[in-house]
C-alpha cells in the first residue's frame, strides 16, 4: 500500500456513477441473449395461415397444422349441432367459452363455441387441456367418447360435439383459437 | 469510416486483381487478361456508419431482379415477407403477398401422397429458376448462374462490383479473341463472361419518375442486391451509433473514477 | 503471494459459508487485497481484457449453438438464418467473429508485452508456458470455429490445414495419409469432419478456462511482473489490486471494447473474407486461399519453406519454441528498459512478425518469397541465437533501487 494506509472511500461519487452506469449497461446487453431464444421471423411467419374450408364436407374434419400445433376443423352435422346446443350449462364441468375471438366471461354455449354465429365450422385447438396429448375423434373409426365429440386416450378425457370438456381429469373445454372468415369458405387463423 | 472502407476496398480490389493477374498468367499465358480496372466506390446511400437504404432504389432493384435477373439467377435465402420488412424495400402488406402469390411454390404431400403447386405465400422462400446445379449448366451453355443472395458480401468491392460489372460490358480489344458464347467484360476475372449483358438503356420500366437509364438500372439492382445480403444493415447503423454514445460516456466516468481513486496514491 | 490472508466474514451466512467453502475469502485475498506493483502501465490491462473477451465468445458461442446446425447441408444456410431470421441473431454472430479477431489481437499485445518486460522468466516459467498452452488451444479453437461457417474459404483452410498431415507420409510411408483420414472420418472434408469440428470448437473453450484458472493460480504466486522488473520489497512498492487496478483495467476494457463494437456495428466483414460468403463447394477451390489474420504470420513461415515436411516442422516449431522462451532468454535482467542492446532487437523482432503477417496474405513467389524467407530466418535466429547469447554480451544499463524509487525518481511527488 501506498504511504497513507487509509482504506480507499468506496463510496465516491464518481465510483458509484461509473458502476451504476456500467451495470445498466451490462444488463440492457444480456436482452440479445435472452430474445435470441424467442420464436424467430420464419416461425411468426407462420403464425398466421389461411385455410380453405371448401372441400370439407359436412360430417368430415380436416386436422392442420398451426404453428406446430394441431388444428381441428370440423364442418359439423346438423344432428352434431343440435345436441351440442341441447346440453344444460349446469352441466358443464367448465362453463367459460374458452374462444379466442370473444370475451374471456363469455359463458360456454354452442353459439359461443363458434364464429360469427357459423354453427356449422367448429374450429378447435387440437391439445387435450389436461396435459397436453391430441384426443381422437378425428379419423372415421376413432374412439369420440361418451359424448360424440372428441376422446382423449391419455386420461380418458370426454368432450362433446362442441369440444367442451364433459367428463375426465381436463380442466378446461378445448380451445377455439383466434381466427377469422376471409371469405365464405376461407379462414384465416391467428 | 466511408473513407477507410472505401480505401480499404480500393486496396483490396488492387490485391485479389494482382492475385488474378498472377493466377491467370499462370495458367493461361496466352490470354492478355491482366488489366483488371481498379473497381470504384461508388456514392451509395448505405454507406458510412448513419447509412440507410432508401426505399425507393430497393423497390426499383427489386423490378429489376424480378423483371431480369430472377429468370436465371435464384435469391433462395430471401423470403417474401423480407419484402415487407422494416429495413428493407417496405413494400405495403398487399403488394408483399401479391407478389408472392405471382409464383408456384411446391407444396404437399397433400391426402393422396401427391406434391403439388400452389401460389407463394410471404412465409415463403424465394423460388430459384432451376432445381439443381446441373439443371441451370444445361439451360445456360455450360455455366451456372449463382445465387445472387450474398453476391454483395462474396465478391471484392461488393455493390460496387456488381455496379462495374453491369456497366462494364464492352467492345473487346482488338487482339483479343471472345469464345463464343462469351461476352467481354471490363471487370470480371479473365474478361470473359458467360453472361451476355443483361441490362441497357430502359431495361426495365420505372413508375416513380426515375429515369430508366443503365447507369440507374445498374446502381439500383446493385443497392438491391446490397440489401438481400445483409437485410440487418440498418439496424445494425442505428444500434451501433446507440451503443457508440454508450460507450463513451462509461468511457468518460471511468476515466473520472480512475483519476480519482489513483490520486489517493500521494507520496 | 503468499500471504496471510486477511479476510474477515462480515455477516452469520458469510460466515457459515466460508467455513465451508470461502469463495468471499478467496475473490477477497486474490482480487481484493492481492498486492500489486504499483507502478504497471496499460500494457497489463490486456489481462482483463483477455478474460472480457473469453467471456464474450463462450455466451455468443453458447447461444450461436442453439440456432446452427452442424451438417454440411444445412450449417451454411443456418448461418444465414442466425443474420436473417434469429432475433439480433446478426449481432451475436458478428460479435463472435470479430471478437475471435479481438481476443487474438488482445492475446499478441499481451504476449509482446511479455516478451519485452521478460515476464516469462524466473520464477514465471509456468505461467509463461500455461499462457502458450492457452495459445495454441486458442488458435485450435479459432481455426475449428471458422470452418464451421462452411463457406469456401472454411472448407478449404481445413483441406490444406488437415493435409499438412500428410506431410508425415515421407517418414513412415502411410502415416500421413492415415493421420488425414482419420481427422476426415472419410477420403475428403465432409459431414464426418464438420461435426467433430463442431464437437471440439464447443469442448476446447472449456480447456481454455481450465487453463486461464490454471495461469492466473500461477500469476498469483509470484504475483504481476511489472514495467521495471524489480521484485515488490517494501509495502510502499504495492497497492492493492481493488480499487487501484479493477478501475483501471475497467477504462481500459472499455476503450478496447469501443473498438470491438467499430467492427461489429462498421465493419463487421472488413476481416472477413468475401470467398466465406459463397457456400462450401468441394469440387472448386478459390483462386487465393488465406486463412484469417491472426494465423498470417504462421502461415507465411509454413509456405517460406520448399520441403512439405519441413514447412510443417517450422510452422509447428515456431509457435513451440515459445515454450522453451524462459532458458533461451540468459540474460539475468527482466525488463528490456534496462537491456540497451536487447531493446533494438526486441523492436526487430516485431517488426520481422508483422513483415511475416504481411506476406502470409501474398502469393508465395518472387520478392515475396525471398523477403518470406528473410524473414522466417530471423524469427528462429532472434529465438534461438541472438536471444541466448545477447545475454552473456548485453551489459545492463542502471537500475532503480525499487518500484517506488522508479516511480518517484521519474515524475515527481504529486504527479501520480
Amino acid at each position: 500500500m501506498a504511504q497513507k494506509p487509509t482504506e480507499p472511500n468506496r463510496r465516491d461519487f464518481m465510483t458509484i456513477a461509473a458502476v451504476s452506469f456500467a451495470a445498466v449497461g451490462g444488463a440492457a446487453s444480456l436482452w440479445p441473449f435472452i430474445d435470441q431464444m424467442n420464436p424467430d421471423a420464419s416461425a411468426l411467419s407462420l403464425a398466421t395461415i389461411e385455410v380453405d374450408l371448401s372441400p370439407i364436407e359436412e360430417g368430415q374434419s380436416i386436422t392442420i397444422s398451426w404453428r406446430g400445433k394441431p388444428v381441428f376443423i370440423r364442418h359439423r352435422t346438423g344432428k352434431e349441432i343440435e345436441e351440442a346446443k341441447g346440453v344444460k350449462m349446469a352441466d358443464l364441468p367448465d362453463p367459460d367459452a374458452r374462444n379466442g375471438n370473444l370475451k374471456d366471461d363469455a359463458p360456454a354455449t354452442d353459439i359461443n363455441r363458434v364464429k360469427d354465429k357459423n354453427e356449422k365450422w367448429l374450429v378447435l385447438v387440437g391439445i387435450c387441456t389436461h396435459l397436453g396429448c391430441i384426443p381422437k375423434g378425428q379419423r372415421i373409426g376413432d374412439a369420440k367418447g361418451e359424448y360424440g365429440g372428441w376422446f382423449c386416450p391419455c386420461h380418458g378425457s370426454h368432450y362433446d360435439t362442441a369440444g367442451r370438456i364433459r367428463k375426465g381429469p381436463a380442466p378446461r373445454n378445448l380451445d377455439v383459437p383466434t381466427f377469422e372468415f376471409v371469405s365464405d369458405t376461407k379462414i384465416k387463423i391467428g | 469510416m466511408k473513407m477507410i472502407t472505401s480505401s480499404f476496398v480500393k486496396h483490396a480490389a488492387r490485391i485479389v486483381s494482382i492475385t488474378l493477374l498472377g493466377v491467370t498468367l499462370g495458367h493461361s499465358p496466352a490470354q492478355s487478361a491482366g488489366d483488371l480496372p481498379e473497381i470504384k466506390a461508388q456514392s451509395w446511400s448505405f454507406s458510412g456508419p448513419f447509412g440507410t437504404f432508401d426505399r425507393g432504389q430497393l423497390q426499383r432493384g427489386f423490378k429489376v431482379y424480378k423483371e431480369v435477373c430472377s429468370g436465371c439467377h435464384g435469391l433462395r435465402q430471401l423470403h417474401f415477407r423480407n419484402l415487407g420488412e422494416a429495413g428493407g424495400p417496405e413494400f405495403g402488406e398487399a403488394e408483399v403477398k401479391a407478389l408472392a402469390a405471382e409464383v408456384e411454390v411446391k407444396d404437399g404431400p397433400n391426402e393422396e401422397g401427391e406434391m403439388f403447386e400452389r401460389p407463394g405465400k410471404p412465409s415463403d422462400a424465394f423460388v430459384s429458376p432451376f432445381p439443381n446445379e446441373n439443371a441451370a449448366r444445361a439451360a445456360n451453355n455450360g455455366a451456372n448462374p449463382p445465387d445472387l443472395s450474398l453476391m454483395a458480401k462474396a465478391r471484392v468491392g461488393g455493390p460496387d462490383y456488381i455496379y462495374a460489372l453491369m456497366v462494364g460490358y464492352k467492345e473487346p480489344p482488338e487482339k483479343m479473341k471472345v469464345s463464343e458464347g462469351m461476352s467481354y467484360n471490363d471487370v470480371f476475372p479473365g474478361h470473359q463472361i458467360a453472361m451476355a449483358a443483361p441490362l441497357s438503356e430502359e431495361s426495365v420500366e420505372y413508375s416513380d419518375g426515375t429515369k430508366p437509364t443503365l447507369d440507374n438500372h445498374a446502381k439500383d439492382v446493385s443497392a438491391f442486391l446490397m440489401w438481400a445480403a445483409e437485410p440487418k444493415l440498418e439496424e445494425r447503423h442505428k444500434l451501433g451509433f446507440r451503443f457508440m454514445i454508450y460507450l463513451l460516456l462509461l468511457s468518460g466516468l471511468l476515466y473520472l473514477a480512475k483519476r480519482r481513486i489513483w490520486s489517493r496514491l500521494k507520496h | 503471494m503468499a500471504h496471510e490472508s486477511t479476510f474477515k466474514p462480515g455477516n452469520s451466512i458469510s460466515k457459515w459459508f466460508d467455513d465451508r467453502l470461502p469463495i468471499e475469502r478467496m475473490m477477497h485475498d486474490q482480487f481484493g487485497v492481492f498486492p500489486m506493483p504499483r507502478n504497471l502501465n496499460y500494457l497489463w490491462t490486456f489481462g482483463g481484457i483477455l478474460t472480457f473477451f473469453l467471456v464474450v465468445q463462450l455466451l455468443t458461442g453458447i447461444v450461436l449453438a442453439m440456432h446452427y446446425v452442424p451438417h454440411e447441408g444445412h450449417a451454411f444456410d443456418s448461418v444465414e438464418h442466425i443474420m436473417r431470421d434469429v432475433n439480433w441473431g446478426w449481432l451475436l454472430r458478428y460479435m463472435h467473429a470479430n471478437g475471435a479477431s479481438m481476443f487474438f489481437l488482445a492475446a499478441y499485445i499481451h504476449i509482446a508485452r511479455g516478451m519485452y518486460y521478460g515476464s516469462y522468466k524466473a520464477p514465471r516459467e509456468i505461467l509463461w508456458i500455461l499462457g502458450v498452452l492457452i495459445f495454441v488451444v486458442m488458435m485450435a479453437t479459432a481455426f475449428m470455429g471458422y470452418s464451421l461457417v462452411w463457406g469456401q474459404m472454411s472448407f478449404w483452410a481445413v483441406t490444406v490445414i488437415t493435409n499438412l498431415f500428410s506431410s508425415l507420409d515421407s517418414i513412415v510411408s502411410g502415416l500421413g495419409t492415415g493421420i488425414v483420414e482419420w481427422i476426415w472420418g472419410g477420403f475428403s472434408v465432409g459431414n464426418p469432419t464438420l461435426n467433430r469440428l463442431y464437437s471440439l470448437h464447443y469442448l476446447l473453450p472449456f480447456v481454455i478456462c481450465g487453463l486461464v484458472v490454471l495461469h492466473i493460480w500461477a500469476l498469483h504466486i509470484p504475483g504481476s511482473n511489472n514495467p521495471t522488473g524489480i521484485d515488490i520489497k517494501t509495502k510502499s512498492d504495492s497497492i492493492p489490486f481493488t480499487p487501484y487496478y479493477t478501475v483501471k483495467d475497467g477504462f481500459a476494457m472499455c476503450v478496447f471494447v469501443m473498438l470491438f463494437a467499430a467492427f461489429v456495428f462498421y465493419a463487421p466483414n472488413y476481416l472477413g473474407h468475401p470467398d466465406n460468403y459463397v457456400e462450401a463447394n468441394p469440387l472448386a477451390t478459390p483462386p487465393h486461399i488465406v486463412p484469417e489474420w491472426y494465423f498470417l504470420p504462421y502461415y507465411a513461415i509454413l509456405r517460406a519453406i520448399p520441403d512439405k515436411l519441413f514447412g510443417v516442422i517450422a510452422f509447428a516449431g515456431s509457435i513451440s519454441i515459445l515454450l522453451f522462451l524462459p532458458w533461451l532468454d540468459t540474460s539475468k535482467v527482466r525488463s528490456s528498459r534496462y537491456r540497451p542492446i536487447y531493446k533494438w532487437f526486441f523492436a526487430l523482432f516485431m517488426i520481422d512478425v508483422l513483415v511475416l503477417g504481411y506476406l502470409g496474405a501474398k502469393p508465395p513467389e518472387g520478392l515475396y518469397l525471398i523477403v518470406g524467407r528473410l524473414a522466417t530466418a530471423y524469427y528462429f535466429l532472434h529465438l534461438l541465437v541472438v536471444l541466448p547469447l545477447l545475454g552473456w554480451i548485453e551489459k545492463p544499463s542502471a537500475m532503480p533501487g525499487s518500484i517506488t524509487d522508479d516511480v518517484l525518481g521519474k515524475k515527481p511527488a504529486g504527479a501520480k
